[in-house]
């Protein structure tokens, strides 16, 4: 057994974990403040990556620019997003509530191909040096950049939603709709909001990934990869997002190391966390840390 | 989803059999029977490109009248309905290459083995719902997808496999014209068949499945077997479906059967809508024709002075994607009951016409 390639490949799932759980806080959060399941997920870190890019190229703004400019773009885009398309889905039944996004998912990936094409594009170099070892480990510096990222966005999320009065809005939203709109609490606001948050969040997320593999539509299908980490975790629990994504990034390296030193079945590393999920259903019908749904006639 | 049949004054039901018709007016019976009998006659009328399109209507009809029964009548969600058509694709060239059964018999088959494995994948739907029920029916698609890549004593791999052409009594359907009879006998046969099952105990399960999950189980609904079942019969549709594509193509591969083919089997639903026999089959006729009204549109375009921007006319395949997207938002926010609903708003706005108010 190759020990050495089993840690490295532990170390990246984790990374790579890492960046799941800050996409899967995302889907939360929006779920949990607004009763709306978001396909359209992956799509926020395309538009994100793809106007970054866009930004660079051919405005030649400096990379921090350029970034910064993208995710303001990017709230202002989920706002609009939400205040346009799924405002007029509240009330309305879960199955139409998916399929909007769904929607939005098909419209805005293939609006992305039709504008920049299907072949990847690769960022300007922003650092210097390409990887670095830690503990004997190669880590890229993006991966390490995307460690950072994912650790502050983690703490500002806490901090946001433990000591600032929108994060107190958001949480009583979550908690009691009608009981927070009696208090004062602009509930349209905090839709607004939570929607501008994820596609900001989604957006840093998807041009750190795209600075380690370039830019391409098949950032879109991280959308659904954490699907798994984010049921793994019960759809509203924030932390619950953060273990299920940790859980499925090394499950998938894992599984890929297993597959290509014994099993030999191949495409192990984009499934095995498809089987994980129906498994985990079946014993657990609410995740890891969801809540479960008591109902009353 | 619910939908109030207007009747016309005076057409009143005494019975519950009178209230359990399959044709809610003797008009709309003999429209009916006459569309089909003119249907029967179409390949004498209209062109070949015209044909395919029919079968095409006819195959995609039978498989989303299955998520139909699923979704819009069950109330439960499925995003691998394109996996299950393509499972009976392969299951029905598969029967037929290897134990060499005669296609039409392979047919069905294929819609029970279908049946088998929807109901598989069904099983946590006996504990979930709504949402995790959507993303384990999303791991399905992506798990069977994966096994069509793999599995080549089934699926051919990555060559794919062939399927024979309708054979019957040493006549070969391989014609589009002779296929076109198979394909409307099958649409015709599941779609009666599916009224009927509305129309029975089970049907009415459904219903109240679908409705108040809790008050049925109360009033003595088994949920999980009715779950259950839904999602059997919405796989045997699909298997069929799949199976009537494969013979008609005679090649299948797996590509085509992607997370992409369930959304639009969902915008069919949607479009047409939920809980809606007819409104299924409208939804279809809307998605089939949609691509081809687009290529026509951009096809005039071209010819104008001002509108042949090459932009527009390369980009066609991601503007017909992108119409989908927009089709499907657009309906849920405008009209989220369908084109059923705006049929019989339309409907009796004729017949009150002078008075309505």
């Amino acid at each position: 057994m190759n020990f050495e390639l089993l840690t490295q490949l532990i170390v990246n799932g984790l990374i790579v974990g890492l960046l799941y759980g800050v996409i899967g806080m995302c889907f939360v959060l929006v779920y949990k403040s607004t009763q709306i399941v978001n396909f359209a997920q992956g799509e926020f870190l395309l538009i994100g990556a793809w106007v970054c890019w866009a930004s660079l190229i051919y405005l030649e703004l400096p990379f921090f620019l350029g970034f910064l400019l993208s995710l303001v773009f990017m709230a202002g885009f989920g706002v609009l997003l939400q205040m346009i398309v799924l405002r007029p889905m509240i009330g309305e039944p879960i199955i139409s509530v998916i399929m909007v996004t769904i929607g939005l998912s098909i419209f805005f990936q293939s609006l992305m191909k039709w504008i920049f094409g299907v072949s990847p594009q690769s960022y300007p170099k922003v650092f210097d040096t390409e990887s670095i070892s830690i503990l004997g480990l190669n880590v890229e510096m993006a991966y390490l950049m995307s460690t950072v990222i994912a650790l502050i966005i983690m703490v500002a999320f806490f901090l946001f939603f433990k000591h600032s009065k929108h994060g107190l809005a958001m949480r009583a939203t979550a908690f009691d709709q009608q009981a927070s709109q009696s208090l004062g609490v602009s509930v349209k606001h905090v839709f607004a909001m939570s929607w501008g948050i994820a596609a900001t969040v989604s957006a840093t997320a998807g041009i750190v990934l795209g600075m380690v593999n370039g830019v391409s539509d098949s950032l879109s299908i991280m959308g659904i990869k954490v699907f798994p980490a984010v049921i793994l975790g019960g759809l509203d629990s924030i932390v619950g997002a953060i273990v299920g994504g940790l859980i499925i990034g090394v499950l998938e390296n894992v599984a890929e190391f297993f597959d290509s030193q014994y099993l030999h079945i191949g495409n192990m590393y984009d499934i095995a966390p498809f089987y994980v999920l129906l498994i985990i259903l079946w014993f657990k019908p609410y995740g890891l840390f969801g809540t479960q749904d008591i109902e009353r006639i | 989803m619910s939908s109030l049949s207007m009747r016309p004054c005076g057409d009143f039901r005494t019975s519950y059999k009178q209230d359990n018709t399959i044709f809610e007016t003797k008009t709309i019976r003999w429209v009916t029977i006459f569309t089909i009998i003119a249907l029967c006659f179409a390949p004498l009328v209209v062109d070949g490109y015209f044909i395919t399109l029919l079968i095409q209507i006819s195959y995609l009809g039978i498989a989303a009248l299955g998520l139909n029964i699923l979704v819009g009548y069950t109330g439960q969600i499925s995003l691998g309905h394109g996996a299950f058509f393509g499972f009976g694709a392969f299951a029905s060239a598969w029967l037929n290459i290897s134990f060499e059964i005669p296609v039409f018999i392979c047919i069905p088959l294929a819609g029970f083995l279908t049946m088998g494995v929807g109901m598989m994948f069904g099983a946590p739907a006996a504990r979930i719902k709504g949402l995790y029920l959507a993303i384990a029916t999303l791991a399905s698609q992506f798990i069977i997808e994966d096994f069509f890549a793999r599995a080549e004593w089934f699926s051919g791999g990555a060559a794919g496999s062939m399927a024979d052409p309708v054979n019957l009594f040493g006549f070969a359907f391989d014609t589009d014209e002779s296929f076109y009879y198979i394909a409307l006998f099958a649409l015709v046969f599941m779609f009666i068949w599916g009224c009927n099952l509305m129309r029975s105990r089970d049907g009415r399960a459904f219903v109240a499945v679908r409705d108040h999950y809790l008050s049925a189980e109360i009033m003595g609904v088994k949920l999980n077997k009715y779950r259950l079942l839904s999602f059997g019969i919405s796989s045997f549709y699909a298997g069929i479906g799949g199976a009537l594509y494969a013979h008609y193509l005679g090649y299948v591969s797996a590509e085509g059967f992607t997370i992409m083919m369930s959304i639009q089997f969902l915008a069919m639903i949607i479009i047409g809508g939920l809980g809606s026999i007819k409104g299924t089959l409208m939804g279809v006729i809307f998605m089939v024709f949609l691509p081809e009204v687009l290529e026509s549109g951009v096809g005039l375009m071209k010819m104008t002075d001002w509108g042949n921007i090459p932009m527009v006319i390369d980009g066609l395949a991601y503007i017909k994607e992108m119409a989908i997207g927009l089709v499907i938002i657009g309906f849920l926010i405008f009209e989220p009951e369908g084109l059923a609903h705006r049929w019989t708003q339309i409907k009796n706005y004729w017949k009150f016409y002078p008075f309505a108010y």
